[in-house]
Formats: C-alpha cells, structure tokens, sequence
C-alpha cells in the first residue's frame, strides 16, 4: 500500500502548496507504515520533492497546457491504482480543490477536504478540518477503505526532510476533456494572495482608490499581495478578485495586515486561518482589534508611510 | 434549457457557532438560516437565464422539512418550483449522490450551485456531483454564458482568471463574480405571495451512504487580547522577534 500525493504546478513550476503536501503526505506515510509516491503531471524539477521527503516521483508528460479537472482526476486515479495507493493528498490550490472531489468519486473513496492538521488517529482515520469559515473545526472519520485528504493551505507548512528520490515516467491515458481552455489571464510579476505569505490588506478607512499607492509600496516592501475589504471592492476602489472575506477570498497567511478595516464579521472569516493580524486603525473601538495579535490606534496616512520607511531601513539592515 | 439549482440551508454568516451535546452537534438556538451566500450567486444567474434565455429554474435541497422557508425564499426569488429530498444530510457524498438522483429524474442539462457552503465549507458537493453524472464541471465560476449547448465561461484560478468552453450537460460551481452582489435579489411581497402557490415537491431519498462521519466539533483555541503598541519601531521589532513573521 502506498500514500499518494499529487503535487500541482502551474506552467511546469510546482506550486508552493506542492512542497506543503508533500510534507504533510511523508508524514501521513510513515504513520501508516507506507510507502510514499508524488504525482506530477507536467510538473518542474522532481529533485525540487525530493527535499521535502518524496522517495518516488512519477512523472506524467501530455500535450495538456493547463488544468483540466476530468484528466487530472482520470490520471490521479491510474497512478493511485497503479501504485496501491489506499490515500490520497490533494493540495488546496484552486485547481486542487476542484479536481479533489473528482478523485474520491473516481476511486470510492471518503474525502476530507480543508484538513488542518496531521491525522490524530489512523484507525479508525480521522482528520481534523476547518469549518464554519474558520469559526470551528470538524473532527471527521472517514469509514471508507480509500481515503482522499484536501491539506488547507499554510495549515501544515513545507518541511525540508531530503531524500535521495527516484523518479519514474508513467504513461497515463487521457479521457475526453470536456472542458477546453481558451485563454488565461494572471496577473504578472504580482505576488498573488493565493501564494502569498504576507498580505496587506485596506479598507473604507483609506478614503478613496486614489490612496492605494502607499499599501502597494508597503506591499511591495514586504513582498507581499494586496487585498481588501468587500465594501471598497463593492465601491469599485478595487477588483473583486482582490475582496477578502467569507464570500470573498480566504486567506491563510502567516501575516496580515489590516489597515482602516473595521472587521466585520464575514471579513474576519475570510482571514482567521491568518497566523498573525496586525490592525492599523484609527478607532480602538474597531471590533477587528478583539481578533489582532498586534495593533496601532493610528491614523494609516501617518502610520503606513513610517512603517514603509522603517520596513525598508529593516530590510537593508 | 432545464436548470437545477443546489441550494444548501446555512446559518446567517453573522452566526454565532456553538455545539451541544458534548461537542457532536451544532447549535441551533438563536441562528437565523438562509440560502449560502455562494448558492444565492448561482441563483441569480439561473434566473437571468431564465428572464432573458427563457429557461426552467427548479432549486433542490436535501434537508429536513426546517429547510423549507429556504426553498420558500429561492421560490420568492423567482424559482419555478422546489424540490426537497427528505434526508437530513450526512457529509457532501451523500449529498451529492442523493442530487445525482435529481438530477437524472429531472433530466435538467445545467446545474448551477455555490462553490462550498458556508457552514462545512467542503468545496465537494459540486464536483462529486458532476463526477457521478459524468458532466462537465467547472468549479470557482465568475462568469458564464450560454449559446445552445455550447457554454463559455470564466474560472477562478491561482493569481488570475481561465476562460473556458465546454457543452451542456454540465455542473457549474458558481462564486462572486458569476453575478455581482449589487443583483442579488431580495424577494418582493408580490414573490413571496406567488412563492405560496409554487410547487415544492418533497422527494424520498434513495438512501445514499455517507463516507464520512464528524466525531465531534472544536471551537478555535480562545485568542490573547491584542499587544497595542505606540509605534512602528515596536511593531516591526515584535513582527520581527516575536512573531518571527518578517
């Protein structure tokens, strides 16, 4: 019996979400006493898993250029037979998260998704996993003999554990795809809240559009995204793709930093699987300090270019 | 066309969570429900679908008869007619497997639902259903139109958006975006008066398995007060040290 982990990638370079389940799934076999096998499918350099424990790679070269959730759930499945694997480990990127489903129906088996931790037991199996945006967690046992686990993001993290891994090609066959790409559009050279570590996040606080410069400098600075509070993407301040929240996106990053947001209660959704909150606000009454680690009672036009300024004597020092 | 809706029966999204029975269950008391915001977007596209494409809009929950007032209020948006399979659910496998039924029976060739809900947050009912069915799924929707059979539409993806093609029968996993939230609808009196009259037909479930089972529930560890501090020096130090964030 093995541990399957598909590792995902985006233009044959892994996600950073990859190595975090690779990690994750070299513990999960050791627990089980398995053997540990990643997937990739037109994924980067394999000796990249290596570092984080992954013993066999299988890679799967095809002419598809992007996602495609019917396929990948076709070839996760012919890997997961071919291999013996009794679980399988899904990251939490979007394509993830979309094809994961798939995988359980595919092989029969109980999914957990949004897994925040390693399993506590694993017989019976049972994961623990976010839900109620955030606001609680769900012990949940799967009964089933194969098991599909969705790791949330920044949940786990990457751990290095090197390996001297193999690598092996399978030929995997494509079913029809149903669904065809067209076009993408990503955002260039931007650090993307999917991917970030750090986000910097502003709200009605910061007056109109026309003040967002000094949050992308700070950004910038920190090598962070941005982001923002459903009301300034409502307003048109901001894109939509940019609203964090319970309907908007969820953000799992080790900092964030909350600058004239008040912190509605769908937004503090959105941001609890955040590490560590930082909120720059001008009243301490903002409900949003109640869910900080750190705070300024300030006024962001006077706090956020000081913090530019020492952030960038911080960095070259 | 023949749209099915999925709606899922959630708590407010200002609810406060709680749990009884030694942590095994939700608490109910005090929580208002409503549609999931996420199954709401997909909702108001099937409804342009069906003002300006002339399609059918039939919504679904599988749910005890308390979720009825939910499928009321889709109705009062403008549904033609509900359907609740009477099963109380059990995890997103059940779920989907008790929908494939529906939809199969109904022969509908586009089902609209939210990306996850907002209590299990699972992601899963969409694609499972789309899987069973052997549909094509797109999940994260943001846009979607349709010519026929054939389907254009945009998906969310890491750092940017996909536009995509494909054909009816599909399963379609919609999000912000697939609507804006200025056109979300709030029912009117003349709409909930007619919703009265609209048939929701009350199914008996097939009795679908789950593969799952919640042993029990935990609240987040309680949070420390906030350090406030005076200054960014401060800050950057305990962000630095601390923290060990930056």
């Amino acid at each position: 019996m093995s541990v399957l982990v598909f590792a995902d990638s985006s233009e044959g370079k892994f996600k950073k979400t990859a190595f975090e389940v690779v990690s994750y799934g070299k513990k999960v076999a050791e627990e089980l006493g398995s053997d540990l096998v990643v997937l990739t499918i037109n994924g980067g350099d394999a000796s990249q898993l290596y570092t984080y424990g992954a013993e066999t790679v299988v890679e799967v070269k095809n002419e598809l250029t992007s996602f495609n959730a019917k396929a990948y759930a076709s070839i996760i499945k012919q890997v997961a037979e071919a291999k013996g694997a009794s679980t399988v480990i899904i990251d939490s990127s979007v394509d993830g998260l979309t094809v994961a489903p798939l995988v359980a129906v595919a092989l029969d088996a109980g999914y957990a998704s949004n897994a925040v931790a390693l399993p506590s037991s694993t017989n019976p199996f049972v994961v623990k996993r976010k839900a109620f945006s955030n606001k609680g967690f769900n012990n949940t046992e799967i009964s089933t003999e194969k098991k599909v686990i969705g790791v949330a993001k920044n949940s786990y993290g990457a751990h290095e554990n090197a390996v001297s891994g193999t690598t092996e090609s399978f030929d995997a066959t494509l079913p029809e795809l149903g669904v065809t790409s067209v076009e993408i559009n990503k955002a260039q050279g931007k650090v993307t809240i999917a991917d970030a570590d750090i986000v910097v996040s502003a709200g009605r606080g910061l007056k109109g559009p026309e003040n967002w410069g000094m949050i992308e400098e700070l950004a910038e600075v920190l090598g962070a995204a941005t982001a923002c509070s459903k009301p300034v993407s409502d307003l048109g301040w901001r894109p939509h793709s940019e609203h964090v929240g319970q309907t908007g996106k969820p953000v799992a990053a080790n900092l964030y930093i909350a600058i004239g947001i008040s912190g509605a209660i769908q937004h503090l959704a959105g941001i609890n699987a955040s590490k560590v909150k930082v909120v720059i606000n001008t009243d301490p009454e903002a409900p949003f300090f109640k869910a900080a680690d750190y705070g300024i009672v300030g006024d962001a036009f006077e706090v956020v270019p000081q913090l530019i300024d020492k952030l960038k004597a911080f960095k070259q020092a | 066309m023949k749209i099915l809706v999925c709606i899922s029966h959630v708590p407010d999204t200002t609810s406060k969570i709680n749990f009884t029975d030694n942590d095994t269950k939700f608490d109910t008391n005090g929580v208002q429900y409503v549609i999931n915001p996420y199954d709401e977007f997909s909702l108001t596209r099937a409804m342009w679908f069906k003002e300006k494409q002339g399609a059918s809009v039939t919504v679904v929950n599988v749910g005890g008869a308390s979720t009825e007032p939910t499928l009321r209020k889709a109705l009062a948006i403008g549904a033609d007619d509900a359907i609740r399979v009477n099963a109380e659910p059990t995890d997103g496998l059940m779920v989907a497997k008790e929908l494939t039924e529906v939809v199969k029976n109904g022969g509908y060739d586009l089902v609209l639902a939210g990306k996850e809900s907002a209590d299990y947050n699972g992601q899963m009912v969409p694609g499972m259903l789309a899987s069973l069915l052997d549909f094509n799924f797109v999940n994260g929707c943001v846009g979607v139109e349709v010519e026929g059979t054939n389907v254009t539409l945009l998906r969310e993806i890491d750092g940017g958006e996909e536009k995509v093609s494909s054909t009816l029968p599909m399963v379609i996993a919609g999000q912000k975006g697939i609507v804006e939230e200025k056109d979300l609808r709030i029912p009117n009196m003349r709409g909930i008066m007619m919703a009265r009259k609209k048939p929701l037909n009350v199914v008996e479930p097939v009795g679908a398995a789950a593969a799952t089972v919640t042993q029990n529930f935990e609240k987040p560890a309680a949070k420390g007060a906030v350090k406030l501090v005076d200054n960014v020096d401060d800050l950057i130090d305990l962000l630095h040290n601390e923290a060990k964030v930056i």
